[in-house]
């Protein structure tokens, strides 16, 4: 059954373009003459975990920090809940790559989750005691509620991510974007992610995730995106995470037993 | 006289300097502490360099229509031009070209600074009369300062600080994670202006006082020196306001109190000392404090190793761990273990077991993360947890004491 956008554009019934959180169309970035990523189509369903997939420098993350406006595309169109960008910037929470700042950066656990609440305080609103209890709140949801009070150079790479991740929730936002949030993690701060992700998608929220790992694909998403600069597959793990869409999205760089060895493994 | 001076006993132009410098300090501190934060501190220095052309047209133009060619909120423009020029320059060829930041920074900075010592030699063959002043603006010129002079300072100090409270929460943002601040719909490059006219404010303010040459102390030195007392960015701000402002007020009693002491560098020598007391001294960031740490550490695990080595039985070679030992009253003088060296070797041996255990147990993974020879196992796992593990390794259940 195909309820999704199909590769030529094509939009099936259940999913139009105004119902998607996050719609991209004709997207093409490019850094210097190179086009990193060429005419890229995208809707992502509603209320399901969507995984993007390709292989090193195929364009996954530049292909989020385009849609979020963060580097500028060549061309292209996004639609966020029917909506420009910009009118729905407060329903997106976007969740960088942990090396994307420095980590001696002067400030505490608690004082990166309040940039979160960022809208909410506005220029000159005083931080209240709401405000630090939502963010501690927070922080308890990636368990790191004890963490408040500390330096952010002294934690371990899962417990930065986990403060990332905490920023994203103080937003209480619809839509989650998250690059590559399992990179470099230990096994209990991927577990502590995923638990918070499908906690986010059973309260309805939708999310997206850029992601490196095939092995954990099918048990972690419902739908996947693959992208070697342009678009491989799009929809269900089990319709487009297969041993052909792999091979298409990483060529020989993926070698022929493991596509197998993968596909096999999802059944 | 330093206290005279201190006490702004000094007479009406001592006076004037050290409010004006005082101010001057703060602003600049607390400027300076965003662009440190935003890691483009030396951006300011190619900003100052750029004034000086701007000082010497604005100069050769009132002079030539017959004006007074020292007013200073005329030069003031001018340098407030000219540095404008010079900033759009340096984010051009930042980017344009594949000109790396730095490099942009020294062209900018020498063509400008060139241009504008061409344009200051012009203007003493030009033959206008009272010309003599504006070398001040590269070192600073206090001696001449008016009223006026002190009243361009706070007004401008004032209305920067003013818009720095107003704007604070998004420059910090951007600083620490621009992407976000870009994703939450932050006028990212539009921040970053703003900023960089706030430290053009402080520069074309502080002309008067430190000149242009200096002017980069004043907006970095403090900003580097409150990092080192705390490890919160809103601290961090009014801690260089702070060390700023001391220096300035400082530096200028300091300068009026003897003949022939140049304001703006003794300003500058004074925010370097504060400098330097930070760098000593600071508690944790501090250099003493790195090495009492390192050398605490180095006898946490020097007395770890020679308890394991009493345990087993094995030799110790080493001096410091035979004078740790010692010095706990763990081995005698002759390097045989006393009763209490013998039980607290036992236990560290026992812990070491203990340990293994709960490294080669999945259901302790996360204890397991925290090991690195030197910390309690108590500390990481409850009493019943443990003597659980000594079930395990059986023997004893408890260490003798």
């Amino acid at each position: 059954m195909l309820d999704l956008a199909c590769s030529d554009g094509r939009v099936k019934q259940g999913q139009t373009l105004e119902d998607s959180p996050l719609a991209i169309r004709g997207l093409t970035v490019s850094y210097g003459q190179k086009p990193a990523v060429f005419s890229v189509d995208m809707t992502v369903e509603a209320g399901k975990m969507t995984a993007i997939i390709g292989p090193n420098g195929a364009g996954k993350s530049t292909m989020l920090k385009a849609a979020l406006g963060i580097v500028p595309p060549v061309s292209g169109q996004v639609q966020v809940f029917g909506k420009t960008l910009d009118a729905q910037r407060a329903r997106i929470a976007y969740v960088p790559q942990r090396a994307s700042v420095d980590w001696d950066f002067p400030t505490r656990v608690i004082d990166v989750v309040l940039m979160g609440l960022y809208r909410e305080l506005g220029l000159l609103g005083r931080l209240r005691a709401k405000h630090r209890a939502k963010a501690i709140e927070c922080l308890d949801r990636v368990g790191m509620g004890d963490f408040a009070s500390r330096q952010i150079g002294q934690l371990s790479g899962g417990q930065q991510q986990r403060v990332f991740l905490a920023r994203a929730l103080a937003q209480g936002a619809d839509l989650y974007l998250l690059d590559e949030p399992f990179a470099g993690v230990d096994a209990a701060t991927e577990k502590a992610i995923i638990t918070v992700l499908k906690s986010l998608r059973a309260a309805g929220k939708t999310v997206v995730v850029v992601h490196h790992d095939l092995a954990t694909v099918a048990e972690y998403f419902d739908n996947v995106f693959l992208i070697n600069t342009r678009k491989v597959a799009e929809g269900t793990v089990s319709e487009a995470f297969t041993s052909e869409t792999l091979q298409a999205a990483y060529g020989g760089r993926l070698a022929t037993a493991q596509v197998d060895k993968l596909a096999l493994a999802m059944g | 006289m330093l206290i005279d001076a201190l006490l702004l006993q000094l007479g009406y132009n001592a006076t004037l300097v050290a409010i004006g410098a005082t101010l001057l300090g703060i602003s600049a501190g607390v400027t300076g502490t965003f662009l440190f934060l935003r890691k483009r501190a030396l951006v300011s220095d190619a900003i100052s360099h750029a004034t000086l052309p701007g000082v010497c047209l604005a100069f050769i133009l009132m002079a030539s229509f017959g004006g007074d060619g020292r007013n200073l909120i005329g030069l003031l423009l001018g340098s407030a031009l000219s540095a404008t020029a010079g900033l759009w320059c340096l984010n051009w060829l930042t980017r344009n070209t594949r000109l790396a930041e730095d490099a942009a920074i020294g062209s900018v900075l020498s063509v400008f600074f060139g241009f504008g010592i061409v344009l200051l030699t012009v203007i003493q063959t030009m033959g206008v009369g009272r010309q003599a002043g504006l070398e001040g603006f590269l070192l600073g010129s206090t001696a001449g300062m008016l009223w006026a002079d002190a009243m361009v300072i706070a007004v401008g100090g004032a209305v920067t600080l003013l818009l720095i409270l107003l704007i604070r929460r998004p420059m910090t943002l951007v600083a620490f994670d621009p992407e976000y601040a870009a994703a939450r719909g932050l006028p990212v490059s539009k921040i970053d202006m703003a900023m960089m006219g706030l430290v053009m404010a402080v520069t074309v303010v502080g002309l008067k006082i430190v000149g242009l040459i200096l002017i980069v102390a004043l907006l970095i030195i403090p900003a580097v020196t409150a990092r080192f007392w705390t490890e919160r960015s809103d601290h961090v701000v009014l801690l260089a306001g702070l060390a700023g402002g001391v220096s300035a007020y400082v530096g200028a009693a300091l300068s009026a109190s003897a003949p022939n002491l140049p304001t703006g560098p003794i300003i500058v020598l004074m925010s370097f000392a504060l400098f330097m007391i930070s760098l000593l001294f600071a508690p944790n960031r501090g250099v003493l404090a790195a090495i009492l740490r390192h050398f605490k550490f180095q006898r946490r695990v020097h007395l770890r190793q020679g308890l394991l080595a009493l345990a087993q039985g094995q030799p110790i070679y080493e001096n410091l761990t035979l004078r740790l030992l010692r010095k706990g009253g763990l081995v005698r003088a002759d390097g045989v273990a006393t009763d209490k060296g013998k039980a607290c070797a036992a236990k560290a041996l026992r812990d070491e077991h203990r340990w293994a255990v709960v490294r080669s147990d999945q259901t302790h993974e996360a204890a397991a993360a925290l090991y690195d020879g030197l910390r309690k196992i108590e500390s990481v796992l409850t009493q019943d947890q443990i003597a659980e593990i000594d079930r395990r390794i059986g023997g004893p259940q408890e260490v003798p004491a």
